[in-house]
């Protein structure tokens, strides 16, 4: 245990389109161990596949290096190949075939044996819930469970090391919550080390201990979501007044709170600040006394997108594909 | 998990590829239409040939021109397989990349195979003088140009990945001149000097002279011969430049 996993050094991939360079990965310095959970998370075009696709040796860095499982992605593609999994950004089984065959040729791929491969084919369908569309063509097949087949395909070999590019695109919450759990049933019993990308906020935070933030091919923050937040974002404290006057002399007076960003907007006021809940009955009582009165409070903690918000001045909610809106914003009322 | 082999890999590609064919069987006819209906109203006008029917001449050509279209079009699935993430997902396995393309060509013989037992079946009750033994050494021919046929347009398919036009572009721009220049439909002997120069650059040429000669019955050494280089030169280029293009691919 505990061998590192992922070893990158200067990762660098520019793609010339039209004469013109794309920077997709700058310079990327990343380790992983074995058996950690790692969520990638940035925006459209951040780099984040890219990565992957260099990690999986589908093609090459520009510069820098990458060791996967201690082999090099450009000199020891095959080794490096043997040890991982992937399920693509795209559907990894073709339409022309039948989703038990393609789970069988991919278990022959990896040099099991065929009734091995269709043993384990079996146990996929079976646990991924695709019993009933296994054995029609996959063109027929609506887009969760062509999703589900690429997961069961990825886990074919049960590999000791797995990437998924936004794994949960295009599932229903049911589906995205199984898929969740089973790639933590994955890691909890096998050890599995996991590498996925998400667009879904509420994932990141849900499943990895570790999040990296990408933004234009770099890493802009990389530690556990509960640290990501403490650091880089506070609690939203939203305090309702009678009226918009009520509100900024309310403004006015929580300006003097210590490391505070206060913005009030019509008959609110918003107060960003760390450890919020514990400060609500302060500034309740405060404000009662110069005379203001709190008709209504709430306390948002904070999610990743307000860290990543801090961290770009972008929001990565806005323009993202396939955004959830479901984010688990944990509402504390106060009783005023 | 037991390890792989340059044979094991190509196996696996190969029953991949196969398996949607055996599953649906009728697929292999569907590239057929085209030589079928060439066969159904082309044959009628040709003259008959002295000492048999003109079906002896014409259905060697009808075999080899059935095989071209369909190794030609072969491309199209890898090219769909490009489009849709599945080929990117074998990429990242452990397959070598030389059986990604030898075993996807080697099933390119299958439906000639089936291709050319049903013409065979067809235009035998219609005067065609079946040989069984130069039947079968012809269809030997035909295999190893098969897998270089499709070998090259899986390879065209690989270079065309973000542009599809240009695969169907090649293909049709190439397809019809190589049919005509081979002298399938019509001969090509009386040609013009340019006319001939070209067909004897084109190597189903010589596969199309050896193909009528075996169905005949006869086994002329140098024609066959002929035959035989022209195919693995097809083969061993198609091979070549796909594995190249294989493992270049992302
Ligand atoms: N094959 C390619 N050719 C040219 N440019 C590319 C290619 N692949 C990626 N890029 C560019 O590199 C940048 C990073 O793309 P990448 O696919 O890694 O982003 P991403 O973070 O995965 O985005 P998304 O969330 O949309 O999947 C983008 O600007 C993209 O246009
Ligand atoms: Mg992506």
């Amino acid at each position: 245990m505990n061998a590192t996993m992922i070893q990158t050094s200067g990762l660098t991939r520019h793609f010339t389109v039209k004469k013109q360079t794309v920077k997709a990965v700058r310079g990327l310095d990343l380790q992983v161990e074995e058996g950690e959970l790692v969520a990638l998370l940035g925006p459209n075009g951040a780099g984040k596949s890219t990565t992957l696709r260099m990690l999986t040796t589908l093609i090459p860095p520009t510069s820098g290096t990458a060791a996967v499982a201690g082999y090099d992605v450009v000199v020891q593609q095959r080794e490096v190949r043997r040890v991982i999994g992937y399920i693509g950004q795209g559907n990894g089984a073709a339409h022309s075939q039948r989703g038990r065959d393609e789970l069988v040729s991919q278990g022959r791929a990896y040099g099991m044996s065929v009734r091995e491969s269709r043993a384990r084919a079996a146990e996929l369908i079976a646990s991924l819930d695709l019993a009933a569309v296994a054995d029609r063509p996959v063109s027929s097949l609506s887009g969760g469970q062509k999703r589900r087949l690429d997961i069961a395909m990825g886990l074919i070999h049960a590999p000791r090391l797995l990437f998924l590019d936004e794994p949960s695109t295009g599932l229903d919450p049911q589906n995205r919550a199984n898929l969740q759990e089973h790639i933590l049933k994955l890691r909890a019993e096998h050890g599995t080390t996991i590498v996925l990308t998400t667009h879904y906020l509420d994932e990141a935070d849900a499943m990895a201990e570790r999040v990296i933030v990408i933004d234009h091919g770099t890493v802009i923050a990389d530690d556990t979501p509960a640290r990501l937040k403490a650091e880089h974002a506070g609690d939203l404290i939203t305090l309702g007044f009678a009226s918009a006057s009520d509100a900024a002399r309310a403004a006015a007076r929580l300006d003097a709170l210590a490391g505070a960003a206060v913005t009030a907007a019509g008959a609110t006021v918003e107060v960003r600040v760390a450890g919020g809940s514990r400060l609500v009955p302060g500034i309740i009582r405060d404000l009662d006394a110069a005379g203001i009165a709190v008709e209504s409070t709430a306390v948002n903690r904070p999610t990743l997108d307000d860290v990543f918000l801090n961290l770009t001045g972008r929001s990565l909610r806005e323009g993202a594909v396939g955004n959830s809106g479901t984010d688990t914003v944990t509402a504390e009322e106060v009783a005023a | 998990m037991s390890g792989t082999t340059m044979i094991t890999d190509t196996v696996t590609v190969f029953s991949r590829e196969l398996r949607p064919v055996l599953r649906d069987p009728f697929s292999v006819v569907f590239s057929m239409i085209q030589p079928l209906v060439f066969l159904g109203l082309f044959a009628p006008l040709l003259p008959d040939v002295e000492g048999g029917s003109a079906l002896q001449w014409f259905v060697p050509g009808i075999v080899v021109m059935s095989c071209l279209f369909s190794t030609s079009f072969t491309g199209s699935n890898l090219l769909f397989e490009i489009q849709t993430g599945a080929h990117e997902r074998t990429l990242v396995t452990p397959l070598r990349r030389p059986a990604l393309i030898v075993g996807r060509a080697l099933k390119e013989i299958v439906p000639m195979i089936v291709q050319t037992a049903i013409i065979v079946a067809v235009c035998t009750p219609f005067g065609f003088d079946l040989h069984v033994g130069g039947v079968a050494a012809g269809v030997a021919i035909l295999a190893v140009m098969a897998v270089g046929l499709g070998a090259l347009s899986y390879t065209l398919a690989l270079a065309s990945k973000n542009t599809e036009w240009l695969f169907w572009t090649v293909q049709q721009t190439v397809l019809f001149p190589l049919l005509l220049l081979a002298g399938i439909l019509l001969p090509v002997d009386d040609g013009p000097g340019w006319l001939r120069a070209l067909s004897s650059a084109n190597p189903l040429t010589y596969v199309v002279d050896a193909e009528r000669a075996l169905f005949n019955g006869e086994f002329p050494a140098s024609t066959v011969l002929a035959a035989v280089v022209a195919s693995v030169a097809v083969a061993v280029l198609g091979l070549a430049v796909g594995t190249r293009a294989m493992r270049r691919s992302s």
